[in-house]
């Protein structure tokens, strides 16, 4: 984990010292949301891409609390979308529909598997740590499976989403669109302040050295262990409100793959910088959304049926530009803004 | 819980165990060496399978495939050595993943566009077709005592090659000390394509066994894979021992425990709390058992490096 | 005699079959420079693993201030005023000078588990750090990415942080090892100037260093303290001449 902290230190300079435009942007382009879906003309489905954008941003944006933060390679953080969304499920399928209840609920199970868990895991260190993890992760996986009463495999259809204080508040998809946008600016808000804080500094400082932490007099695994706590409650909220756009909760939420991915966004965007891990979720998902159009449009040479094959089969095009962006995009999409900010 | 079906889930768990330790032999000399965290090493295992299949279907002959499939799965090893994973020893962990991560992508959905996304069946040999009476009116079919008996085999070999050859002591040295090795003058990067080479090919032995007995599809590997990590895990990284003891004690807590932790749980609870909570406490009882081992022994059982 | 600050009574540490420390017992007086010299491989670091905690001990015990701390681990042991420095230089790279120091001055004064406010600009943390740094010189380079400062100054940048715990024992590892002239200077001018006010355990091989600094000198050999005593006598000492200073002396 050392070396990783040595290859990816984020910037040295403390935050919150200088005015940031990256994530003022950023914030202001979901603001628009709303106006920008209904000047697309496809208002319902782009409204419903840039949600889904803002909550996967946030699951992403709290992995990179620890792992940008704390170089903590945590490989099953699905696992707490999934514990969010079954808050969700479960609670509504026994009557308590009200997201005053299923927060809480959802925000208590995830810090006490965070809790648990990461005690466990935070034991070992490096590669063993990212395989715990995942195991975890898969646990919960299989556990989700077996849950008959709960729609087992195949998952369970909500009746309608979450009431808030017994109103309809978040029913229309606009206003749920605020309720995601409004989570996600506070949990960011949360985080900023959390690294820039006495906290955040030693989890700062454990992720360059871990023994010269020890040699000051922290002892490094409490603080990892509540930034992983936190962390996972932040993916909680995040799977609360997945639960809510889909009006579904299956054990997809929490397969390995996604946990995979979760790390891939916030690489994408680029480490340690929070915003960015939200803006990789937003380069992710819109990749994933367009790539088969794009190869369509690319592909335009080909025979119909060719191109049918290579729009199908659009994974395969997908896997290796996962793999050209890890070898030669270092940083990340934040990388490439400050190189270009500074020369 | 009779003791005749205890001892058939015995040795279905055995097979499993000798199948998963194939997938993590490869996999645990390959982080020992390289420090090297290799996701893609359970499509190693798909792609072996899928080859049996294709060279089964164009032979008709068990025996014809296996030796066709071998030689073709460490190709397949090999060009993506060279082509990805090369590139990525220099890296930290979280390039490997994510680089690998991309490479089970684009090969779970390659086995669908060369063989579409249905399933397909390999039938096993003729003459290991059938089951044996182990015991009286105990039936078991032959071709899983058949996976035991290869498993083992390799086991062996394994071992053999590991401790009493010249490349297996280099092996071990590099999996307890890598920089050590490299001092001596020995071309780590050559070894590692042969530790690397060896290790798929070995899950890819693993993959056309079993393709007589599971269906082969796309993303076969990907569970699998997360087995071997738990086996590798619990074995402590780098130790063929490790990974041996560990595959076994997986492969018998997994299949006995799916079939007895139900009728265990009803010594406690009524029965239909019972099988509901058995049913459900099955698929975790090896990752709480890897939890509490590692609880114990953060480091494995046999940890290699020191 | 007063009560020693630290002691160590019959130490040991071995690696499977290697012995490396063996039997080690010390008494190091308040207010005294205590080095600790020896030929490579004497097991001179693993001495001052074992003292930090950050190795365990096979045997034996290490009294802080007539405290049992053998068992204690090394984040503890700085909490009871135990500081160090390493042979090789352990720095946090990507901060800055100022706040490798705060972030020492942090781990003793009130809780760390503060989620809010900068903790940059914590006035009260980044002058008791500026403070240190100016002890050893540093205070112009404050601002500094520390992963960008010269050997030399990494090595005072060590010591700052140690200060900054407020140790009432610093352990030093080889701070003169790998510096040029003029640092090797400084860092001696330096410890000069702390020695008064702290008892310092210091390893060193740089054999002027250690004369003109130490109180009283100890070699090991092989594992073992050999000698104990005054610099004047250890360099008259013939056991220490063949065992160890014979070619240097």
């Amino acid at each position: 984990m050392t070396e990783l902290a040595q290859t990816r230190s984020a910037p040295a300079l403390p935050f919150g010292r200088r005015f940031e435009l990256v994530p003022v942007i950023l914030f202001a382009v979901f603001a628009a949301g709303p106006i920008l879906a209904s000047a697309s003309g496809a208002e319902g489905y782009v409204l419903s891409l840039l949600t889904r954008v803002m909550i996967l941003g946030l699951a992403a944006m709290s992995l990179d609390l620890i792992l940008g933060y704390g170089a903590l390679v945590s490989f099953g953080h699905a696992a707490f979308l999934g514990i969010g969304a079954y808050a969700v499920g479960i609670l509504a399928s026994h009557g308590s529909e009200d997201a005053l209840v299923q927060i809480p609920v959802a925000l208590a199970a995830s810090a006490g598997f965070g809790l648990v868990t990461g005690a466990i895991s935070l034991r070992t260190k490096g590669v063993y740590f990212i395989m715990i993890t995942l195991a975890f992760g898969q646990m919960l996986f299989f556990l989700a499976t077996s849950l008959a009463a709960y729609g087992g495999d195949d998952g369970m259809t909500l009746p309608e989403r979450s009431r808030v204080a017994g109103t309809a508040l978040i029913e229309s998809d606009v206003a749920f669109y605020w309720a995601s946008f409004f989570c996600l600016l506070v949990t960011y808000a949360l985080a900023r302040a959390v690294v820039a804080s006495r906290f955040g500094r030693v989890l700062r400082g454990t992720r360059e050295n871990s023994v010269r932490m020890e040699a000051i007099g922290f002892q490094p695994f409490r603080y990892q262990l509540a930034a992983y706590v936190l962390s996972g409650m932040m993916a909680g909220l995040a799977g609360c409100l997945l639960a809510n756009q889909t009006e579904f909760v299956s054990p997809a939420y929490m397969t390995w793959q996604r946990s995979g991915e979760l790390i891939f966004m916030v690489v994408l965007g680029g480490l340690g910088t929070l915003h960015g891990a939200i803006i990789g979720a937003a380069a992710f998902l819109l990749l994933e959304e367009f790539l088969p159009e794009i190869l369509h449009t690319l592909g335009f040479m080909l025979q119909e049926d060719m191109r049918a094959r290579l729009v199908e089969n659009w994974k395969m095009i997908f896997g290796p530009l996962l793999i050209l962006i890890v070898l030669f995009a270092r940083g990340g999409i934040m990388g490439l803004w400050r190189r270009g900010h500074h020369g | 819980m009779t003791p005749t079906l205890l001892f058939v889930q015995s040795l279905n768990g055995l097979q499993f165990g000798l199948i998963l330790f194939l997938i993590a032999a490869g996999l645990t000399l390959v982080f020992g060496v390289m420090d090297f965290i290799n996701l893609a090493h359970g499509v190693q295992y798909m792609v072996g399978a899928y080859l049996m299949a294709a060279f089964s279907a164009w032979t008709g002959n068990f025996g014809w495939a296996l030796l066709l499939a071998l030689p073709s799965a460490l190709a397949v090893g090999l060009l993506l050595e060279a082509l990805v994973f090369r590139h990525l020893y220099d890296r930290d962990h979280l390039d490997q993943v994510l680089a690998t991560f991309g490479v089970i992508l684009f090969l779970n959905q390659g086995v669908k566009f060369v063989w579409g996304a249905a399933p397909l069946n390999v039938p096993a040999p003729e003459w290991l077709s059938g089951s044996v009476e182990l015991a009286d009116g105990l039936l078991y079919p032959v071709y899983r005592l058949a996976i035991i008996v290869a498993g083992l085999a390799v086991a062996a070999l394994l071992y053999v090659l590991v401790n009493h050859t010249r490349v297996g002591m280099l092996v071990r040295a590099g999996a307890s000390n890598a920089p050590m090795v490299s001092a001596l003058g020995v071309n780590i990067r050559r070894l590692f394509m042969i530790v690397f080479g060896f290790g798929a090919m070995l899950a890819g032995f693993a993959g056309a066994m079993v393709a007589p007995i599971l269906s082969v599809e796309p993303g076969m590997g990907d569970n699998i894979l997360i087995l071997a990590f738990v086996v590798i895990v619990i074995g402590g990284i780098g130790s063929i021992r490790g990974a041996f003891l560990a595959a076994l004690m997986v492969g018998l807590v997994d299949t006995v425990g799916r079939s007895f932790a139900p009728n265990l749980l009803r010594l406690f609870l009524d029965p239909a709390t019972a099988s509901q909570t058995g049913r459900a406490v099955a698929p975790m009882l090896i990752y709480i058992f890897m939890a509490a081992i590692l609880f114990f022994r953060p480091a494995g059982l046999f940890p290699a490096k020191r | 005699m007063v009560e020693p600050l630290l002691e160590l009574r019959h130490l040991k540490k071995n690696f499977g079959a290697l012995v490396v420390t063996d039997d080690v017992s010390l008494a190091v007086e308040p207010g005294e420079l205590h080095a600790i010299i020896g030929p490579n491989g004497a097991g001179k670091t693993t001495l001052i693993h074992q003292i930090s905690g950050f190795l365990s001990s096979a045997s034996g015990e290490v009294l802080l201030g007539g405290q049992d701390i053998t068992r204690l681990s090394m984040h503890e042991r700085v909490r009871r005023g135990l500081a160090r420095s390493f042979q090789i230089t352990s720095i946090l790279p990507g901060f800055s000078a100022l706040e490798n120091v705060a972030l020492a001055v942090q781990a003793r004064s009130g809780s760390s588990f503060r989620f809010f406010g900068d903790a940059s600009r914590e006035r009260g943390l980044n002058e008791l750090a500026m403070d240190c740094l100016e002890q050893v010189g540093l205070g112009d380079r404050a601002f500094a990415t520390a992963g960008f400062l010269s050997h030399g100054e990494k090595r005072q940048l060590e010591l700052a942080i140690a200060l900054a715990t407020r140790p009432r024992l610093l352990l030093l590892d080889e701070p003169l090892a790998g510096t040029g002239h003029d640092d090797s200077q400084r860092v001696v001018e330096t410890l000069r100037a702390l020695k008064s006010r702290i008892t310092i355990v210091l390893i060193e091989h740089d054999m002027d260093a250690v004369f003109s600094l130490a109180d009283r000198v100890s070699v090991l050999v092989y594992g073992r303290v050999i000698a104990t005593d005054t610099p004047v006598a250890i360099r008259a000492n013939a056991e220490v001449r063949t065992a160890y200073l014979g070619e240097e002396v």
